[in-house]
């Protein structure tokens, strides 16, 4: 693996071939702020809070750090007016489903996005998607899923599933930035896991 | 001729991607050609999902041999050896046609093992979509083509260098294939004989909407809107005047009137703030209200956003959400800005083209019809007299007749009068059908539409009786 040296808000940084922009500035101790990223899973590319400035061949564009590769002599800038901006309307996307989320208050503080920017959604979940890939791809049991699509699109648990490999697993949990997850499970177990026949042999 | 000399031909032809992004279809070719691996495929792109279009269909429908002979041929060029048609399953017929063309084309050994003798293998699987109009994205037609679910993927790496089930994958229009034997059979040379500097070749239209004659047609790039619209749509019915036409379906744009002696092609739509797309051509009239159009491609998109991203999926709810409140009358200041920042965000941030492109129905409409938005918010004014929230029907009592077609018509029993007796349009009963409007004879017109004014009273019952001239005799 050849090593790539690239510059990231003004610091020489050393990446190695592979490496997305978002690992390079780690890496260096330079943050960039993420909500659907997580190290164990494949990216995602979905919260595009992530978005960083990118200067090469004399022309300035937005990508996202945690999928654009790294190359030879980029410039980056992880923060920018119109980074900001885009960062402060997701933020405020984002909080009208989940205003009492604690990474999204947090980030909303930062970037100055004001939580009541949209009218409340009935749906606490924020879409990033950390539990369905997080057991399809670390647990490889796929007992959560997205139904739908678009702004129908929702998480769900599959009671055939759930009920045979949550109850001892619950790893997705912790994971979620909001409590759309957890308030999803409690209403799985309600429905399903209550029929005799699906319940978890005790000790298991 | 040898693959090099086809991928010369086709890119000597400058043919340009038919389906929307207007990508040098050589270019793409001769990357995925030069792109490592063995393995490789090309892809028909048939997910042909813009609301009145319908060059695809009739395509796959009428000329099946025409895409199957420009996949085969690209096949031999990029080096590949599998073939895939992502074709809607809404169009069953198109679907029956192109297995019965693979069929007959095995049959006759133009497709399959050592084609024609030449010691070219190909094959061509057909594989049906499930209906998603994000489907038409390159990266989200292959995870769809790969089984999952039909969402992009958020790379970038192109996929005629990492694609279909990470191979090199080169993926064209319909309507791009159905190009390609032409130009190698007439060569590069006859084929640009048309078209622009940079649009080449011919393309095809769906001309819908308010325009005298519908349907298909096919003109040399360059030709100018207004041509297309007036000399070959025969321009708009019943003496109405052109307001805008709509381009490159759902996340095109609107062009004006002032704009339509623009050229078709590739780059100039773009410059006009719509896009070529697949060739969707919707013509509007005075009597569509472009904030309404707004909406209802807005409505389109949103229902068809995967929901992946944050910006197509979140933004568009609000955006939707503003521009449903402003043509029911509740825009409010600032509502105009707020649509500007949304539409920035997905166009800077969303992850695929669909996404991307999901603000410009109204940054076109805001480019050239500002002031109609300004009017509905505002004044709470429909210029157009279509958003029902805005507007009220009223009967003129000095042209009224007493015939009472409206009055047995009105589906709501809104409409009070009888005999000679001038009608009056109960507002608070009203739903805003129009019948009134459409069934009052035209020697009357008594039925108005007003918009941003107040319903003038009615007419005090002593002066509602019509005194016929004849009668007083």
């Amino acid at each position: 693996m050849s090593e790539i040296l690239l510059q990231i808000d003004g610091k020489e940084v050393r990446a190695k071939e592979g490496m997305t922009l978002l690992e390079a500035a780690r890496g260096a101790g330079i943050s960039i702020p993420t909500l659907c990223y997580h190290e164990k899973l494949e990216p995602y590319g979905g919260c595009r809070l992530c978005m960083v400035e990118l200067e090469s061949r004399g022309s300035t564009r937005l990508v996202v750090s945690c999928v654009y590769p790294v190359e030879k002599n980029l410039i980056v800038r992880t923060r920018s007016e119109k980074v900001d901006r885009i960062r402060k309307m997701v933020l405020q996307l984002l909080l009208a489903h989940a205003p009492d989320a604690f990474d999204l208050q947090d980030l909303a503080l930062e970037y100055g996005a004001d939580k009541d920017r949209f009218e409340k959604e009935a749906s606490f979940c924020i879409h990033c998607g950390l539990c369905v890939r997080y057991c399809a791809e670390v647990k490889k049991k796929n007992a959560v899923g997205f139904v739908d699509r678009g702004i129908r699109k929702e998480i769900s648990f599959i009671p055939e599933i759930a009920s045979r490999e949550c109850w001892n697993c619950k790893e997705c949990f912790p994971l979620c930035p909001t409590e759309a997850l957890q308030a999803a499970f409690v209403l799985t177990k309600a429905l399903a896991f209550s029929s005799p026949s699906l319940e978890p042999a005790s000790g298991e | 001729m040898s693959a090099e000399q086809v991928l010369g031909e086709v890119k000597k032809a400058n043919l340009r991607g038919r389906g929307g992004g207007g990508f040098p279809a050589g270019s793409k070719w001769e990357g995925s050609r030069n792109a490592p691996g063995a393995i490789k495929y090309v892809i028909v792109n048939a997910d042909e999902g813009d609301p009145g279009a319908y060059m695809d269909r009739s395509v796959l429908e009428g000329n099946p041999h025409s895409v199957l002979e420009g996949l085969t041929i690209g096949a031999y060029a990029v080096g590949s050896h599998e073939g895939y048609i992502y074709v809607r399953q809404e169009y069953p017929l198109a679907v029956e046609n192109v297995h019965m063309a693979i069929k007959k084309a095995e049959e006759y050994g133009f497709l399959g093992k050592n084609i024609l003798g030449s010691g070219f293998d190909f094959m061509v699987i057909v594989h049906q979509g499930a209906g998603a109009f994000v489907c038409g994205e390159s990266t989200a037609l292959m995870t769809a083509l790969e089984g999952r679910a039909g969402e992009p993927r958020p790379k970038y790496v192109r996929s005629n260098v990492v694609g279909l089930w990470g191979r090199p994958s080169v993926l064209n229009n319909v309507e791009t294939w159905a190009n390609v034997p032409l130009i190698i059979n007439k060569g590069a040379d006859w084929f640009t004989q048309l078209g622009t500097e940079s649009s080449k070749g011919t393309k095809i239209f769906s001309l819908v909407g308010k325009i005298t004659n519908t349907g298909l047609v096919e003109v040399p790039m360059g030709t100018p809107l207004r041509d297309i619209i007036f000399k070959i749509g025969g321009g708009i019915p019943g003496g109405k005047k052109f307001k805008a036409v709509q381009t490159g379906g759902p996340s095109g744009g609107c062009i004006p009137e002032e704009l339509l002696d623009l050229p078709v092609g590739f780059d100039e739509l773009t410059k006009a703030g719509s896009m070529m797309g697949s060739g969707g051509m919707i013509v509007m009239d005075e009597d569509t209200c472009m904030v309404d159009v707004a909406r209802y491609f807005l409505d389109f998109l949103t229902d068809e956003s995967c929901g992946k991203c944050v910006p197509c999926r979140e933004g568009m709810r609000q955006m939707l959400k503003i521009l449903t409140n402003i043509t029911r009358g509740k825009g409010k200041e600032g509502d105009i800005e707020l649509l500007e920042e949304l539409a920035e965000t997905a166009r800077e941030a969303a992850l695929c083209a669909l996404g991307k492109s999901s603000p410009n129905p109204f940054l076109s409409t805001l480019k050239y019809f500002r002031d109609e938005y300004e009017a509905h918010v505002k004044e709470k004014r429909c210029p157009a007299l279509s958003c029902k929230e805005l507007i009220a029907f009223h009967i003129d009592p000095g042209k009224c007749q007493a015939c009472m077609i409206c009055l047995k018509k009105c589906p709501a029993e809104a409409i009070t009068g009888g005999k000679n007796l001038i009608s009056i349009i109960d507002q608070e009963k009203c739903t805003k059908c129009g019948t009134c409007f459409e069934v009052c004879p035209p020697r009357f017109r008594a039925v108005t539409k007003i918009s941003g004014e107040p319903v003038p009273p009615p007419i005090p019952e002593e002066a509602r009786t019509i005194v016929r001239e004849s009668k007083q005799k």
